[in-house]
């Protein structure tokens, strides 16, 4: 992974003789069945959104032998279809600025202090991104729907709150553990403010951890559908939700859904490339 | 690191405090309150003390539900966790490769988890999908619609698909962490693949090991959406896990009370089960220093 994170193996590990040859292949091997096995597939839903539908029911290829991008292009130019992708950002990225923002100096209080509860509180933190979102479907709706947000992007933002933060929270605290404490008491003893040394010092410091956290609430924001279609009905509504309209009177218009599918995996992907070489120390939480 | 006491840490947790006040304990009291009380309509709620507590313990289809919740989160830990290890023992150790393989195994992890449900939808029918296709090609009997075994071994499959990446990029971080000295150490012990493994890569992983079984186990237990695009729960009940269960009766048929009721069971038993790895995570950090 990182190139800057490992260390290089010296030559005596690398350059093995035959038999260590013949163990490098069989890894190939493995990786090799093991992505099979996740892109197939994948591939095939790329593979029905470039045909059309007279092909994907009446015909059984492994190609389009009509390629076509009417699929992509029916969503990309009706804004009831692509209005559904502008929501889900909108809705995403406001929760992942909301986690951050509140679990930045509550990590740092996790990482740095002794309080009274504090155990207990990181427990019962823990214990939200463990309730199951069905068990909280329907009390959303009523409290949302009570205070007014109901079918609106900070409605469902705050929702994924709920297991978005204490998610944000262990991530960063994983991370703070590994600055040193006297980095803290060199910049109190310089003269800085808590919030001055926080801002200037701190956080550059752990900006990958900051990074990981964000990917983390992207990730589990952009993917989560029960509450998110729970709370919306038309002007929040994401694109998952959309996607079941699909299923007309004439049947499921399998093109499309497949196109809407593979939209939906494009700013995954995005944001996994940007984010590859922190991704294994960040599913550890910064604990490795 | 050893921590100083500091009681006016509790004012940088405040934020946090609110907002998960606000968006955990407000609705969660909500839930308790229904799960005590019964109603006519109108809004008019009368005190039912523990009575649907009793009925939905009396009551089969939790069980059901239960049984079928357990088999199911037991099954993809039995397959995820050492299929993981195994796939992070075999990833390149770093330079292009590496990088290609995180970021391909990482992609099933970032898709919307209906599209997850829609994806084996389509992979699995008979008609239209590859792996139906082909196994009907082949003579095997499958379709995930009508027959129990097929429907389960959809989801495991699918479950297998979603999350083993998670499970294997842990294990991978926990290897990356093992100083080669401890490799050289091995070699001029002419310590076996099997004795490296045992002595060396399985305790140095067992702390992210412990994370991949805490997450992968909440995570399995409150599946929803992917069972519920690819199956509904069906052929019958066959596949109505817990989550699928609670939203049928808390949306679909609107029974507040006893759906409340399943919900505080629901997440107690999560709550329970998550404690116990918690506590053994916590005391194998400790360990460790």
């Amino acid at each position: 992974m990182a190139d800057a994170t490992t260390t290089s193996i010296p030559g005596d590990l690398t350059a093995g003789g035959t038999k260590k040859r013949v163990k490098v292949n069989g890894s190939a091997i493995v990786m090799g069945l093991y992505l099979l096995f996740l892109l197939l597939p994948i591939y095939w839903l790329l593979n029905m959104s470039l045909k059309t539908n007279t092909e994907i029911l009446n015909s059984f290829t492994l190609w389009p032998n009509d390629l076509t991008l009417d699929n992509y292009r029916t969503i990309l130019t009706d804004p009831s279809w692509y209005m559904g992708y502008v929501n889900s950002l909108i809705y995403v990225v406001l929760n992942t600025v909301i986690s951050l923002a509140v679990a930045l100096p509550a990590a740092y209080a996790f990482s740095r202090y002794h309080f009274m509860g504090d155990k207990h509180l990181f427990f019962w933190l823990l214990t939200n991104r463990m309730a199951p979102p069905a068990v909280f479907a329907l009390p959303f709706f009523q409290l949302y729907s009570s205070v007014g947000l109901f079918d609106t992007h900070i409605a469902v933002a705050l929702a994924h709150c709920l297991f978005n933060v204490p998610l944000a929270v262990w991530i960063l605290e994983g991370f703070m553990r590994g600055v040193p404490k006297e980095i803290d008491e060199t910049a109190y003893l310089d003269g800085y403010s808590f919030g001055r040394f926080f801002t200037r010092i701190f956080m550059p410091l752990i900006s990958s951890g900051i990074g990981v956290a964000a990917f983390f609430c992207f990730m589990f924001s952009w993917v989560e559908l029960l509450l998110s279609r729970t709370l919306t009905t038309v002007d929040a509504k994401p694109i998952a939700a959309i996607m079941t309209r699909t299923q007309g009177a004439s049947g499921i218009d399998w093109g499309v859904l497949a196109a809407a599918g593979m939209l939906t995996i494009v700013p995954g992907a995005l944001v996994i490339y940007f984010v590859r070489n922190y991704i294994a120390k960040g599913f550890a939480l910064g604990r490795v | 690191m050893d921590k100083t006491v500091n009681q006016k840490a509790w004012f940088l947790v405040l934020p946090v405090l609110i907002l998960v006040a606000f968006s955990a304990v407000i609705p969660l009291m909500t839930v308790v309150n229904y799960s005590v009380q019964d109603t006519f309509g109108n809004n008019q709620f009368f005190w039912a003390g523990l009575e649907w507590f009793e009925e939905m313990l009396n009551d089969d289809r939790l069980w059901g539900a239960l049984g079928r919740q357990l088999m199911f989160s037991g099954i993809i830990l039995l397959i995820q966790i050492p299929l993981g290890v195994f796939v992070a023992l075999n990833m390149p150790k770093k330079g292009f490769w590496a990088s290609f393989c995180l970021v391909f195994m990482s992609l099933p992890l970032l898709i919307p988890w209906n599209v997850v449900g829609t994806i084996w939808q389509v992979f699995g029918r008979v008609d239209i999908g590859l792996l139906g296709h082909t196994l009907a090609a082949l003579g095997i009997d499958y379709n995930y619609t009508n027959d129990p075994f097929a429907a389960w071994v959809t989801i495991i499959v699918m479950d297998v698909w979603h999350w083993t990446s998670l499970v294997a990029l842990l294990a991978y971080a926990g290897l990356q962490s093992i100083p080669d000295a401890y490799y050289q150490a091995a070699k001029i012990d002419q310590a076996s693949r099997w004795k490296v493994f045992r002595f060396i890569e399985l305790p140095k992983m067992m702390g992210v090991l412990m994370i991949a079984i805490l997450l992968r186990f909440m995570d399995s237990f409150m599946i929803y959406t992917e069972p519920f695009v690819v199956t509904g729960g069906g052929p019958g009940s066959t596949t109505t896990l817990l989550s699928i269960d609670l939203v049928k009766m808390a949306l679909g048929q609107f029974d507040l009370g006893p759906a409340a009721a399943f919900s505080i069971m629901y997440f107690l038993v999560i709550l329970l089960i998550s404690w116990v790895f918690y506590t053994v995570m916590t005391n194998l950090d400790k360990r460790e220093g």
